[in-house]
């Protein structure tokens, strides 16, 4: 019964994302990405990476869809048509070859929460046993996030400072 | 240029939910400690409220004068994170080394724990403010009419 629930979320997943490629006007694939982000966060949310789908569910489904609609009404509406170009040899080809060969990679890939895989015997333990009583802080990703690894979140953030104001620098015009 | 929205559903419901949101950013911020959320996701859904008081009111309406007024303040949040750094080198110890914050009666770990929420309060305004200033940039006024002209 949990497995019928994990396979519809997941043909959920590719219904979404190939219709938003293939539907022909850019709305519905903004609306189709939308509610694809959203089932990506229901996914992550099952497997327990509960930060991770809060941060898809905000900035997935709400912030870049609001960024994409805007983007959208700023467009002339003759070219928000999709055309399709037709298929070449070439990604017909190479695509399914791509697959194949992730598909054979994914082999070698740990089980899913297997305590003997390379990253969660390297320094995870440590992190887990130490966190509360260096820092006081029984969730774990904080800790991790904010103090153990403070300098690139400090990085991060600067990142989405510099989008700011590049997107300030880039879009906004001097008034009158 | 984003003028009000017409109905009146949209309106009444956006009175009600707007403070709800920022109120769940608030706990999301400030529990991220004990709980799933923290800086980033806080500073997104803040950011997300004061979005939608713009396109439901518009943008002279006096409920979205608040993130008019913080739209320039892209700089604050980063300056709190790396400020909490350079507090913590005047300490006596290397960037971003929480346990060297100079709290007197503070023992170390609460000085991290300390630390890890300055910093977050730092990321939740960066995020916060970036958020609006983006959609301002989007929707400024000369854009869409430019559009709409040819």
């Amino acid at each position: 019964m949990i497995l019928s629930y994990e396979i519809f979320l997941l043909l959920l997943l590719l219904m979404t994302a190939a219709g938003a490629i293939l539907v022909k006007d850019l709305m519905s694939a903004i609306m189709l990405l939308g509610s694809y982000s959203f089932f990506l966060a229901l996914i992550w949310g099952w497997f327990g990476a509960v930060d991770v789908a809060f941060v898809e569910a905000v900035v997935g489904a709400g912030l870049a869809t609001v960024l994409f609609l805007l983007t959208l009404f700023g467009t002339p509406p003759k070219e928000s048509r999709l055309r399709h170009p037709p298929r070449s040899v070439t990604t017909l080809i190479v695509i399914p070859l791509l697959g194949i060969l992730l598909l054979y990679a994914a082999k070698d890939l740990p089980q899913f929460g297997d305590p003997n895989s390379p990253a969660s015997v390297h320094i995870s333990p440590a992190y887990l046993q130490r966190s509360y009583q260096d820092t006081h802080t029984p969730n774990v990703v904080t800790s991790v996030l904010m103090d153990y690894r403070s300098l690139d979140t400090m990085i991060e953030t600067m990142v989405i400072f510099s989008a700011g104001i590049a997107c300030a620098l880039l879009l906004r015009r001097q008034t009158k | 240029m984003i003028r009000p929205h017409d109905s009146l559903i949209v309106q009444t419901l956006g009175r009600f939910l707007i403070p709800v949101v920022q109120l769940f950013g608030l706990y999301v911020l400030f529990f991220g400690q004990y709980g799933p959320g923290g800086g980033f996701v806080g500073g997104v859904i803040l950011g997300t409220g004061m979005i939608l008081s713009v396109l439901i009111f518009g943008h002279e309406a006096s409920r979205s004068q608040f993130a008019r007024k913080i739209l320039h303040g892209d700089g604050v949040g980063m300056l709190i994170y790396a400020g909490v750094g350079g507090l913590c080198m005047i300490g006596g110890g290397e960037f971003l080394n929480y346990s060297e914050l100079e709290i007197p009666g503070l023992e170390t770990a609460s000085r991290r724990f300390l630390g890890i929420l300055l910093t977050q309060i730092g990321v939740a305004l960066d995020v916060a403010v970036t958020a609006v200033s983006i959609v301002f940039s989007l929707s400024a006024e000369e854009i869409i009419e430019d559009s709409i002209n040819g």
